[in-house]
């Protein structure tokens, strides 16, 4: 391998795990803050995609579908919550897990009635459908870049939002101490249906966004929700600057073992997590029990 | 998880089943029909095809078409009833075996339909082959071990074998001038085989694979192997994926701008149902397929136009497999006259089964039991299969290691 296209591997791997930084953000908040195991997360990622295509076809652009696309998921999750999750704080995790896995089989089946069983393209806005010339038979898309801007754009904003502003102190306090939280007189059932209202957004906005490069299919929601797992658990669970360094880790491991070890390309993520975990039990950045 | 699929009736399919319900009961009251006295048992297909995932589309199209060329038929087999008993198979080859065994033992089908995915093909191939009934008949998956070693006298397929449609796109890749070719694939038995019968016509011809990528199924990020196929620079690039992975494939391949420095062949699949998702991405790629949108024969308008009235979506080649399905069952029950418990006679039928009428154009099975056919070269013009030709004409799949042959 060459140094030009090592540089371009190292380019895909970096661009792969912001993808997947998006992704795991908002299932590691939700764990993180309100110890919600919510494994419709990847569910949330598959109805954003939809949206995008199905308000592209309608008002004709991606962005402008982005913009409707995002209330719509913020509704979506408050609707969750209030009607399924709120009922389950106090109980076990499997309980989470069962009701979460119910969600799925209930978007995936409302998915097929609503836009069938094919597989949809959603265009790149012309805007930014050029490329750069990388070498001299490859280029790499705008669109692509784009993205990498968007998620650098979010992980900074969340890291503003969570350290700087007083939800986030809320969201952190309702972290680490819940009944302390309460006694001081914040309401935690409300920072709760906010959080997993922003992290379903969060999702459907990574299937919006990501929707011109992923295409729109049935079950593209199942393909993330377990890598995103992996991210989420290699970055310590709950732990947002975790998710992103895990993120990084992740897009560069498997885009170097693909390359590197294609025999064994499937298995090179999970080895990783197998050994960050055999040294760091909470991943990288998770809390001390 | 719910195993029975019942999610495909739609209202339209609803109102057709009871104007179709309504009329044969006006008609029974009218003309006793054969077996009105005898209250004889309805035949029973068993189906396993997937219903949800990145493959219902398949399963739907199958179902649709198959139940279409029985209704067209006056609705029955043989002079007897049908009743369908399909299992949606998740695509999960470990709940093969049960599933199969289900439809065996517990439904007694007279006949299995099924299934899309190569792995479970080998699984229910096993099975049925050790049994004399029921008659299993593939409308789909191409592992070629299905009519080659694990060939059986009750096993039979209406679709293809993967070396089929793959043979004739290598020899294509080198008339066309081409001499070093990459090629990319899921690991996973379709791809493997299809990638292998392109590679062999290839160097048969004189080119030479420098690169074989296989990318675990059903993985999409292409990213890290279009950098290595740019770095390789060979003339072409031989590739088969389907569904969401095509339409994921031709877009990137065209968004890394690879599509206008290394031009892309493969077996039809790559470009079959996702033209419109990929868009400009699929413009202008040829593929080789035993079957083409536009093939200019009454059968296949009549079939197109049929399938879009019930479907309410356009034909497929999965579309045509359905039907293709169909009309062997029609001609098996009716040579034994509804008596599908007399094998021997139901499989000699099925052997000697001919398709006039199919809008894939004529073809009959091999001893093998896979359609000896035409494989069409097609290229994607303003986002249809246009047909260009035939690629081989009535190609016979090798089937080595069949015991048939």
């Amino acid at each position: 391998m060459d140094l030009a296209t090592f540089l371009i591997q190292v380019l895909n791997g970096v661009q792969y795990g912001f993808m997947l930084f998006l992704v795991a953000s908002g299932l590691t908040l939700i764990f993180g803050v309100m110890g919600i195991i919510n494994i419709a997360h990847g569910a949330f990622y598959m109805i954003g995609a939809y949206l995008a295509f199905w308000l592209t076809g309608v008002v004709g652009n991606l962005f402008l579908a982005i913009v409707l696309g995002i209330p719509l998921m913020v509704a979506i999750g408050y609707a969750v919550e209030r009607l399924a999750i709120t009922h389950l704080y106090h109980r076990d995790h499997l309980y989470q897990v069962l009701l979460t896995y119910g969600l799925i089989l209930i978007f995936n089946e409302a998915q097929k009635l609503l836009w069938g069983t094919g597989f949809h393209g959603v265009r790149v806005p012309a805007i930014l459908s050029g490329a750069v010339p990388l070498t001299d038979t490859l280029v790499y898309p705008h669109y692509r870049l784009f993205i990498s801007v968007v998620c650098l754009g979010v992980a900074a904003g969340m890291y503003v939002a969570i350290n700087r502003t007083k939800l986030g102190m809320m969201i952190r306090a309702g972290a680490s101490n819940r009944e302390m939280v309460e006694a001081l007189g914040i309401d935690i059932g409300k920072v709760f249906a906010i959080v997993f209202s922003l992290g379903a957004a969060l999702a459907g906005f990574s299937g919006m966004i990501g929707a011109p490069i992923s295409s729109v299919y049935p079950g593209m929601g199942d393909q993330i929700l377990i890598i995103s797992f992996v991210v989420v658990v290699i970055g310590g669970i709950g732990s947002i600057k975790g998710a992103f360094v895990g993120a990084m880790l992740i897009g560069l491991a498997d885009t170097f073992g693909q390359v590197l070890l294609p025999e064994l390309s499937s298995m090179v993520v999970y080895a990783l997590m197998a050994i960050i975990l055999f040294w760091w039990p909470q991943g990288l950045f998770g809390r001390r029990v | 998880m719910p195993k029975k699929q019942n999610s495909t009736t739609t209202r339209r399919r609803f109102l057709v089943g009871t104007a179709a319900t309504t009329g044969l009961a006006v008609a029974g009251g009218v003309l006793p029909t054969r077996f009105a006295i005898g209250a004889m048992a309805p035949i029973k297909i068993g189906i396993l095809l997937p219903y949800s995932g990145t493959y219902a589309a398949l399963g739907n199209a199958i179902t649709d078409a198959l139940k279409l060329r029985i209704e067209q038929a006056g609705g029955k087999l043989g002079g007897r009833d049908v009743e369908y008993v399909a299992i949606n198979s998740e695509m999960s080859v470990p709940k093969a075996p049960t599933n199969t065994e289900k439809l065996i033992k517990k439904d007694e089908v007279d006949f299995l339909v099924g299934p899309v995915h190569s792995g479970i093909a080998a699984v229910m191939a096993k099975i049925v082959g050790k049994r004399t009934a029921p008659i299993m008949i593939v409308p789909n998956a191409g592992s070629n071990a299905v009519t080659g070693p694990l060939c059986g006298k009750n096993i039979f397929r209406t679709s293809f074998s993967n070396w089929q449609p793959a043979y004739p796109g290598g020899e294509l890749m080198a008339k066309e001038g081409h001499k070093t070719a990459v090629t990319i694939s899921w690991k996973y038995g379709a791809g493997i085989q299809m990638m292998g019968a392109g590679k062999e016509a290839f160097e048969k011809n004189g080119g030479k694979v420098v690169q074989e990528i296989l990318i675990p199924f059903p993985q999409v990020e292409f990213q890290a192997h279009l950098a290595e196929i740019a770095a390789l620079k060979p003339d072409a690039v031989f590739a088969f994926y389907s569904g969401g992975g095509a339409t994921k494939f031709l877009q990137d391949y065209a968004a890394a701008g690879l599509k206008d420095n290394i031009p892309l062949y493969g077996p039809g699949f790559l470009t079959e149902g996702v033209t419109k998702a990929a868009g400009a991405a699929a413009e202008g790629i040829k593929t080789t397929l035993h079957y083409a949108d536009t093939l200019d024969t009454d059968a296949n308008r009549n079939f197109r136009s049929a399938y879009q009235a019930v479907a309410g979506r356009g034909a497929d080649v999965f579309a045509v497999q359905g039907y293709d399905t169909g009309s062997l069952l029609l001609q098996a029950a009716a040579a034994v006259g509804g008596d599908v418990s007399a094998s021997a006679d139901v499989i000699k039928a099925m052997e000697q089964a001919t398709f006039p009428d199919s809008p894939r154009g004529d073809w009959h099975m091999s001893k093998a039991h896979n359609p000896i056919q035409d494989i069409y070269l097609r290229q994607v013009v303003n986002g249809e299969q246009k047909l260009l030709g035939v690629a081989a004409k009535q190609l016979e799949d090798p089937a080595t290691g069949c015991k048939l042959v």
